[in-house]
């Protein structure tokens, strides 16, 4: 169980903080073109074969491996763009101060939002092939989870030990050496940990990704999230039971047989000295080391890699005129610097060209007010869980022998997917009759609270003994307690679950604002809703503009709220 | 004259300041590594000592001057130099093995040939059986021979050595250097030179055949002293104490401004360099020299030894006591001043006050930064001010340094108060059964 708070959010200083905003007109109007071409194209047939889906129970299985070999795959795909991104961001300043921005303005926008645009797109890569459909599936889980593993990734190789790059420079070890011996290794575990907060993001949206349900046309994928979707039109209560347990299975069985072995294997990259913590220990990996056989697989493997790195090796040293290293040319630089102005300028005239023209001011101005009740909404709720959880958290964390069993626990309930609760939700508002508007906000929380609670756990069960039998012997109680120490102790903890929190509420207000059961439909005014069903309808231009909206929103937000607050807990209050 | 490996003609390295005018970090150095000597070099933290190492290791770019190797000019690390670092610079997911391997690995050299080579050097270096640990099972001492394993394996012409034991135990260093001196003296190894960074001086005395000492602001060879004993040399041997003694006394004068006598008090500037002492230690000393074991007159290396300071903490502590007046260096000897005397015996309110008037009266930086209070009609002023002067003749980090040792002298001395949180200097708000403090004119 690795202890430490975790940030698969990156809040990340950025070198071009300001192309941040700069670079956004350009992604919106990008958007916005492919939304116009996207309108434009030859709607696709519905897929010929009509997939057979059953809520027979027993198929459950064979549902949970197709959709978990769509994870994967998109999982594989992350990682290729992951390490791709990253190391080419890293070592061209060019190429960073566009890439990084880029990626933060990506990871705001909602995946429901790349699917409705990319979809048709797929459908039509594919005519007549079920691989259409798929890719665009695996495409959707992609987004959810490549962003924060890029992300990971770049910062790991920004911040490599200076000693280390020293001495990788010192013994004339070439690029492709030091990306597989220094680089890669030091940035496994914050990357393997951001793999394990993908694979949760990528559950909660599964139902999205393979019931596709965008532009008024409706595929079902063979998956769980068929099934599910299946099953809240059909209102089989029992059936949403049946697929609760399939994930659950689901979900230890990968824990137990991918996750854990992988955790446990990183655990020699860790960088950190001491060797007093209990290393994170898994069944299946001890059976596989102790197996000869597998111990043989393995070892031909990376004696394939050794031979690689033998191969791409320097061939002069620092005395070849080749080690010289050339003058920047301030001249690029600066013509980079205007083509990418010229580029923000233009983008800039057409998208208003373009608002001004498909979607009208006021529309635009009804989504804001939209995305003002969402946001409030969002900021409301992560402060009665806080309310609510810190004190828990703390509790739990204080209490060493709970903390370890229970973090366990909670971690696992951040990785289910809670709209699957959603159906009872329904049912119980449309029974006592209440305001879909307040009603509908606890279930943006209902998944992401864990991260809270999870955080903050972590965070009380880091303080320092000495501090606590400081704080007793002191005869510290009630409101002093909390105030001079439990809340200072445990605040950078609490805002990174915050910030994580806060960016999955968003995220899922899209599939919360907007319920269905069989043919009720439970609308919450709010910009999740907005876009959701503007998805299901299949405005693109409305789709393009909801989708702008929340991205400004959620990067305001990160910028005025979030990265202050980390700012404030980092310098002062750490330990 | 044997053949020189490295030489260095000239080199200036400097970095832009606050105000865009360049600062040296070094100047004018001169330096020549010939085939068969060790050479230290011996200099206070921050005098570039570091960066000039790197810059023979080809990993930092001069700004001015000329470096060869071998007569080559040097654009980037060269094959034939290797370096051991001071926090071992392992790859803590390579088994000791596959760290000593990997320059050979990078050479792209085959794997067999490897291996053999590797085992070789593991047994020399006396870590045989520890083949396939990782890093992080080892002490301290057994990583750093990892380290010089991995630098020897690769049969490297000039070996670097960046304060390799400081980061060790004094028993464990000691060890390891006897280790490496016996190593260079059979001819096992095909090293031809050695340059070896250290703030250690007697290590220095013990190890080279020539000590250099180095100066700061900006950095350059002050003095060369030559070591003509036989090795294995003896720590308690009449010449090496001798050497060790003069060692220091070279590098306490050097410590002040050129062309000043070394019996004159310290005077420093506005934008200098302050030692990096803290007051706790600074009165321990002064105890300590009060004690009848010393009493009153201490000679440098045997205080080094008492106290257990490293020599890079004991200097700048005895640097600032002759700064602030309350001792007196002569001729490598400390002694207490008078005023010494009376503050080592005073009580703590009279401490107090005689350390905050000594800093008015010597600390040009404390002493701006107090009548720039008082001027200000509210008493505050933010750090950044005194930071951005500072700058213009600093690096960034050193300056902070300087102004963190300021703001902790203030304190103690009672001169100004500073607030953590928005990073105001204010002044003291006189208690209320306490006179308010007396404003300078």
């Amino acid at each position: 169980m690795i202890n430490k708070p975790f940030f698969p959010r990156q809040v990340v200083e950025s070198s071009g903080n300001r192309w941040d905003w700069a670079l956004l007109p350009l992604v919106l109007a990008l958007l916005f073109a492919l939304a116009y071409a996207g309108s434009q194209m030859a709607r696709p047939y519905a897929v010929g074969e009509a997939l057979a889906l059953t809520l027979d129970p027993w198929l459950l299985p064979y549902y949970l491996l197709r959709t978990t070999l769509r994870m994967f795959l998109a999982l594989g795909a992350s990682l290729l763009f992951s390490c791709v991104f990253a190391a080419i961001a890293a070592k061209f300043r060019a190429a960073e101060r566009v890439m990084v921005p880029l990626l933060d303005i990506l990871q705001s926008i909602p995946i429901l939002g790349f699917l409705s645009i990319t979809v048709t797109g797929f459908i039509a890569l594919f005519p007549g092939n079920l691989l259409g459909v798929e890719c665009a599936a695996i495409f959707a889980i992609f987004t959810s989870q490549a962003w924060n593993m890029a992300f990971s990734l770049y910062q790991s190789l920004r911040t490599v030990p200076a000693e280390l790059q020293e001495a990788a420079r010192v013994f004339q070890l070439s690029g492709w050496q030091k990306f597989w011996r220094l680089e890669l290794p030091f940035a496994m575990p914050g990357l393997l940990w951001n793999m394990m907060m993908s694979m949760s993001g990528g559950w909660f949206f599964v139902v999205a990704s393979e019931a596709i349900s965008v532009s008024n046309q409706n595929i079902k994928l063979p998956g769980v999230g068929s099934y599910i979707a299946l099953a809240i039109e059909a209102r089989d209560l029992g059936a949403i039971g049946w697929a609760i347990c399939g994930m659950l299975i689901g979900i230890v069985l990968y824990d137990q047989l991918f996750f854990r072995p992988l955790i446990a294997w990183a655990d020699k990259f860790r960088f950190e000295e001491g060797s007093g913590e209990t290393a994170p220990s898994s069944w299946l990996l001890t059976w596989i080391r102790r197996s000869d056989r597998m111990q043989a697989m393995g070892l031909a493997l990376v004696g394939l890699l050794e031979r690689s790195l033998v191969l791409f090796k320097r061939n002069h040293d620092g005395t070849s005129i080749k080690a010289r290293a050339l003058p920047p040319n301030p001249a690029v630089a600066r013509v980079g610097d205007a083509v990418l102005a010229g580029a923000v300028l233009f983008a800039l005239w057409w998208l208003v060209g373009f608002i001004h023209g498909e979607v009208g001011w006021s529309e635009v101005a009804h989504v804001f007010v939209l995305g003002v009740y969402t946001m409030t909404r969002v900021l409301v709720l992560i402060a009665l869980t806080a309310l609510v959880w810190v004190p828990v958290g703390v509790w739990i964390g204080m209490n060493p022998r709970l903390a370890g069993r229970l973090q366990a626990i909670v971690q696992f309930l951040a990785a289910f997917p809670a709209n699957l609760m959603f159906p009872v939700a329904v049912l119980l508002i449309v029974r006592w009759h209440l305001n879909p508007d307040i009603w509908l906000s606890p279930l943006m929380v209902l998944g992401t609270q864990w991260y809270l609670l999870f955080n903050v756990i972590a965070g009380a069960s880091s303080v320092p003994t000495e501090l606590r039998y400081a704080a007793r012997s002191l005869g510290l109680s009630g409101w002093l307690k909390w105030r001079r120490y439990l809340l200072p102790a445990v605040f950078p903890s609490f805002v990174t679950g915050a910030i994580t929190a806060s960016g999955g509420s968003w995220n899922a207000s899209i599939v919360a604002e907007y319920v269905t059961w069989g043919d009720t439909t439970l609308e919450a005014q709010g910009l999740g809703s907005y876009i959701a069903h503007m998805t299901a309808v299949g405005d693109f231009p409305r789709i393009a503009l909801g989708i702008g909206v929340m991205c400004v929103f959620v990067m305001g937000m990160n910028h005025f709220v979030w990265r202050r607050l980390y700012r404030i807990a980092e310098d002062r209050m750490h330990f | 004259m044997s053949e020189a490996i490295v030489e260095l003609k000239g080199v200036g390295k400097s970095f832009r300041s606050a105000d865009g005018s360049a600062r040296s970090v070094l100047e004018g150095v001169d330096l020549r590594l010939a085939e068969g000597e060790i050479v230290a070099l011996l200099g206070q933290s921050g005098s570039g000592k570091s960066t000039l190492l790197r810059i023979m290791a080809g990993l930092v770019d001069v700004d001015a001057g000329d470096v060869r190797y071998r007569g080559q000019p040097l654009y980037g690390p060269a094959r034939g130099v290797a370096m051991v670092f001071q926090s071992f610079a392992l790859f803590p997911w390579l088994t000791v093995q596959q760290n000593v391997e990997l320059g050979l690995e990078a050479l792209g050299i085959a794997p067999a040939e490897r291996a053999r080579r590797a085992e070789q050097a593991i047994e020399l270096i006396g870590l045989a059986g520890f083949e396939g640990a990782l890093p992080r099972e080892l002490s301290g001492g057994m990583r750093q021979r990892v380290g010089i394993a991995r630098a020897l394996v690769i049969q490297p012409e000039v070996l670097l050595m960046d304060e390799a034991f400081s980061a060790l135990d004094v028993l464990t260093g000691e060890r390891l250097r006897e280790d490496i001196l016996e190593l260079w003296a059979s001819g096992l190894m095909p090293t031809k030179a050695m340059l070896v960074v250290s703030h250690n001086i007697e290590e220095a005395v013990l190890m080279a055949d020539r000590v250099l000492v180095f100066a700061s602001d900006p950095g350059r060879v002050r003095f060369q002293l030559a070591v003509r004993l036989a090795r294995p040399r003896d720590a308690d041997s009449a010449e090496v104490r001798t050497l060790v003694d003069e060692v220091y006394a070279l590098m306490t004068a050097g410590a002040v401004r050129a062309g000043r006598p070394a019996a004159e008090p310290a005077r420093i500037d506005l934008d200098d360099r302050l030692p990096e002492a803290d007051v706790a230690r600074m009165e321990g000393l002064l105890e300590m020299l009060v004690d009848d074991e010393f009493a009153g007159r201490a000679d440098l290396p045997k205080l080094a030894e008492t106290t257990e300071l490293t020599d890079d903490e004991l200097l700048p502590l005895v640097q600032a006591l002759s700064l602030l007046g309350f001792s007196r260096l002569a001729d490598g000897d400390l002694h207490i001043t008078p005023l010494g005397r009376q503050y080592a015996e005073g009580s703590n309110a009279e401490q107090q006050a005689i350390f905050g008037r000594q800093l008015l009266a010597h600390v040009p930086l404390v002493a701006h930064i107090r009548h720039s209070l008082d001027q200000e009609p509210t008493g505050e002023l933010p750090e950044e001010l005194f930071l951005r002067l500072l700058t213009e003749s600093l690096d960034t980090a050193e300056a902070e340094r300087v102004m963190r040792t300021a703001i902790e002298w203030g304190r103690h001395g009672e001169v100004f108060e500073y607030n953590y949180h928005n990073g105001l200097i204010h002044l003291r708000e006189p208690d209320a059964d306490e006179e308010a403090p007396a404003k300078l004119a």
